[in-house]
C-alpha cells in the first residue's frame, strides 16, 4: 500500500503546494481583472484555470527534478508551479518585450523549457501527441524522465488522444496522461458531447480500450491526486508504460474571454452555466467544490498552518502578483522588426 | 570516390549514416523495422527504429515532441497524402512552435513522404501537394530528383534544426545515379543548373527535371539552347538563380507537376514577374498538370501531367512569342 499523501508529504511540501495553489489563483485573478482595469491590454483569448489548482499541484508534487510537463492552452498554472517567473509569464499574456514567449506567444502559447516545460500549443488534442513525443525521448535517451501530459475533457474526443494513447501503450512510454474533466468542452456541457459520461461511466472508462490503468481521482483534493498521479508516474518511471487518471474539477471561470471583434472591448462574462444553460445551481454547486478553501480549512484543522500561517502565504501572493502586474504594464511593447526572427532555427 | 546506386538506396544511405553519426536521430513508421531481420533494426536497434501502428497523427506528433526535447526523428510517411490526415503537426505544429516560443525551442524532424505516383495511383496517392506547405514560414521542403541530391539533400534535412519535409518523388525510386561516398550534404535554398544553355530557363523538380532534361536533349537537336534548374528544395526557394538564368535567357518555362494553382511553379512566376519582369523577352509558360484530380486509366493520367512533349511545345511557344510593348 502506498503512504497516504499527508505522512508522506511532511508539513513543509503541504504549505508549499497550498502556497503554489494561492499563487495559481492569484494570478489567474489578476488576468481576470485585466480585462475590465486594463481594458485592451491582453490580446485573443486567455483561458484559466481557477477551479484546477489542487489537480495541477497534487499532480506536480510528484515530479522529479527532471520530469516534464506539457499541458493544453489553459496553461498558465503549470510553469507557476515550475519556477517560471511569473513577470515574465504575465508580461507575455500582456504582450510584451519581457514575457516568457518575448511577445510571441500569449497566453495559449506558452514555453519555459528552461523549467521542464517545453511548450504548449492550441490546437486540442495535438499537445497529447507531443507528451508522448517527449517521452519517447526520455525512452531512447533514458534519462529516467517522466512526462507530465495534462489535457481537457474536450480533447479526449479527439483522434490525437486515442491514437497517442494507443501507441505510447504499444512503446510503453513513460507518460501520465491527465485528463481534467472540468465538465465542460469550451462552451459544451460534456453531457452532450461524451459517451462514456452520458452512460454514467467515468471518464478513466476509456483507458481501457488501450488496456492500461485508468482511474478516476477527486481532482479538488491534491492530496488524492497526489496519490494518484504518483502511482501513475512511479509505474511509468519503472518501465511499465502509461496510464489515464481522469482528475475531476469544476473550473470556475468561463472557458476564456468574450469573443469579440476589435474595437468591442473583451472580457470574463458568467460561467456558461449560467450564460449559456441557465443553470444557477450547478454554478453554486460547483463553486462549493472549490479546492482552496478546501484544502485551507485541511490544513488548519489538522495543525499544518495555523489561520494566521495561511494568511500569510495569501498575503504574499497577492503582493507577487501586485508586482506581477505592475511589472508587465512597465515592460515595452516588442520592437516591431524583431518580427521576422526566430521563423527558423 | 563515387558509385552507382538507386535513388531509394541514396536516400536510405544517408539515413543510415546520419544514424551512425548521431544517436539521436530516431526512424520510425509503418510496415517497416517488422522484423529484427530489417537491416535498420540490426544495425541502430529497436529503440531507435520502430513500426508503428496505422496513426498519422500520433506518428507526427509524437515527432515533433521528441524533436522538440532532444531526439531527430524521421518519419517515413510512403505517401504525401497520408500527411493531410495529419496536417496539423505538419502545418500549424512542427513550424509554429519556434516562432510561439520566441526563439526558445527548435523542432528538428524530417516527415519523409513519397509523391506523384503516376503508375495507376489515381486520385488519392499520386497527388503533388507541395504548395500547401510553401506558405508555410518555419516549414522546408526538400525535393530531390537524382540519386545524389537524393543522399545529400536527406543528410542535410536531419541536420536541419528545423522540421523538413523530404519529397521522395516514386517514379525516380529505381533512377540509377553517381552518388559520392561518405559525407554528402547538399545546402538548402541552392538550385542547381542541371544542364547550361542560353535560348530558354526551364524550372522543374523532381521526375520534371528527368523529362526536362530529356526535353531540352530534344530541343537541342532543333538548336535550342534550353538551360534546365532544380531548385532542390522549394521553401527556402533559390529564386536567385532562376533570376539570373532568366536575365541571361530572357524566357522562362515552368515544368510542375502540381495542378496549376497548387504548383510551385505559379511561386516562381510571381516571383520572376516582381524581380525579372523587364529582362522577359516573352510571357512566362507554365506547364503543369490540368486542374483535375488524377485519374486512375493510364491515357487518361498522360493527358493530365506535364510530358516532354507538352514541355518541347511549350518552349517553341515562348520563343515564338514577342516581347509586349518596348
Amino acid at each position: 500500500m502506498p503512504v497516504p499523501a499527508t505522512e508522506a508529504l511532511g508539513k513543509d511540501r503541504l504549505v508549499w503546494m497550498y502556497m503554489q495553489m494561492v499563487r495559481i489563483r492569484e494570478f489567474e485573478e489578476r488576468v481576470k481583472r485585466t480585462f475590465v482595469e486594463h481594458p485592451g491590454v491582453i490580446r485573443g483569448h486567455a483561458h484559466l484555470a481557477d477551479g484546477a489548482e489542487a489537480s495541477i499541484v497534487g499532480a506536480l508534487a510528484t515530479r522529479q527534478e527532471n520530469d516534464l510537463v506539457m499541458p493544453s492552452y489553459r496553461c498558465h498554472g503549470y510553469p507557476i508551479v515550475l519556477g517560471t517567473s511569473t513577470r515574465a509569464l504575465m508580461a507575455e499574456i500582456y504582450t510584451r518585450k519581457d514575457g516568457l514567449c518575448k511577445g510571441f506567444g500569449g497566453s495559449m502559447h506558452l514555453a519555459d523549457p528552461a523549467h521542464h516545460f517545453p511548450g504548449t500549443t492550441g490546437i486540442v488534442a495535438a499537445g497529447i501527441a507531443h507528451a508522448a513525443g517527449a517521452a519517447l525521448t526520455a525512452q531512447v535517451k533514458q534519462t529516467g524522465q517522466v512526462v507530465y501530459s495534462f489535457f481537457g475533457d474536450g480533447s479526449t474526443k479527439q483522434g490525437a488522444f486515442y491514437e497517442t494513447l494507443n501507441l505510447a501503450a504499444v512503446w510503453k512510454l513513460p507518460v501520465v496522461f491527465i485528463l481534467e474533466n472540468n465538465e465542460y468542452q469550451a462552451y459544451t456541457h460534456i453531457r452532450l458531447e461524451d459517451a462514456n459520461y452520458i452512460a454514467g461511466d467515468p471518464l478513466s472508462q476509456k483507458a481501457k480500450a488501450f488496456s492500461i490503468p485508468g482511474a478516476t481521482v477527486d481532482g479538488t483534493d491534491p492530496l488524492r491526486v497526489y496519490e494518484e498521479v504518483g502511482q501513475a508516474a512511479e509505474r511509468a518511471r519503472a518501465g511499465e508504460g502509461p496510464s489515464l487518471i481522469e482528475s475531476k474539477f469544476y473550473r470556475l471561470s468561463p472557458h476564456g474571454n468574450a469573443i469579440t471583434v476589435p474595437p468591442v472591448p473583451t472580457q470574463f462574462q458568467e460561467h456558461e452555466a449560467v450564460e449559456v444553460y441557465g443553470n444557477k445551481a450547478e454554478y453554486a454547486e460547483g463553486k462549493a467544490k472549490d479546492p482552496i478553501p478546501k484544502f485551507r480549512a485541511h490544513l488548519t484543522s489538522n495543525g499544518t498552518f495555523t489561520d494566521a500561517d495561511a494568511k500569510k502565504i495569501e498575503d504574499a501572493a497577492r503582493a507577487e502578483m501586485e508586482d506581477v502586474v505592475q511589472f508587465a504594464l512597465a515592460s515595452p511593447l516588442p520592437t516591431p522588426e524583431d518580427a521576422i526572427k526566430y521563423v527558423y532555427a | 570516390m563515387a558509385r552507382e546506386m538507386m535513388f531509394a538506396e541514396a536516400i536510405a544511405t544517408a539515413i543510415g549514416e546520419e544514424m551512425h553519426r548521431d544517436s539521436s536521430v530516431v526512424f520510425y513508421g509503418q510496415n517497416m523495422a517488422m522484423t529484427d531481420r530489417d537491416p535498420f533494426v540490426k544495425k541502430f536497434g529497436k529503440s531507435r527504429v520502430r513500426i508503428t501502428p496505422i496513426s498519422e497523427t500520433a506518428e507526427l506528433g509524437i515527432a515533433v515532441g521528441a524533436a522538440l526535447t532532444g531526439l531527430r526523428p524521421i518519419v517515413e510517411l510512403y505517401m504525401s497524402e497520408f500527411m493531410l490526415v495529419a496536417f496539423d503537426q505538419v502545418i500549424n505544429e512542427a513550424p509554429r512552435l519556434r516562432y510561439m516560443s520566441g526563439g526558445q525551442v527548435k523542432v528538428p524532424v524530417v516527415f519523409k513522404a513519397g509523391f506523384g505516383f503516376a503508375a495507376g495511383w489515381a486520385g488519392q496517392h499520386s497527388n503533388c501537394i507541395y504548395h500547401a506547405m510553401m506558405g508555410i514560414p518555419g516549414l522546408k521542403i526538400a525535393i530531390p530528383s537524382t540519386a545524389a541530391d537524393a543522399k545529400g539533400l536527406m543528410a542535410s534535412a536531419i541536420r536541419d534544426d528545423n522540421p523538413v519535409v523530404y519529397l521522395h518523388h516514386y517514379m525516380l525510386t529505381l533512377d540509377k545515379g553517381e552518388v559520392p561516398d561518405g559525407e554528402l550534404l547538399i545546402p538548402f535554398g541552392v538550385a542547381e543548373v542541371k544542364r547550361p544553355g542560353k535560348d530558354v530557363t526551364i524550372v522543374a523538380t523532381a521526375w520534371m527535371v528527368k523529362k526536362t532534361l530529356a526535353a531540352a536533349e530534344l530541343l537541342a537537336k532543333e538548336g535550342i539552347s534550353a538551360e534546365v534548374i532544380d531548385p532542390r528544395t522549394l521553401a527556402p526557394l533559390d529564386v536567385k538563380t532562376i533570376v539570373e538564368s532568366v536575365r541571361k535567357t530572357g524566357r522562362l518555362v515552368l515544368v510542375d507537376q502540381a495542378p496549376r494553382h497548387a504548383s510551385a511553379a505559379i511561386v516562381i512566376a510571381g516571383e520572376i514577374a516582381e524581380q525579372g519582369f523587364k529582362r522577359l523577352k516573352a510571357p512566362v509558360k507554365m506547364v503543369t498538370a490540368l486542374d483535375t484530380s488524377i485519374p486512375y486509366s493510364e491515357p487518361l493520367e498522360r493527358y493530365v501531367l506535364p510530358s516532354e512533349e507538352k514541355i518541347v511545345q511549350s518552349v517553341k511557344s515562348v520563343l515564338a512569342a514577342q516581347a509586349a510593348a518596348v
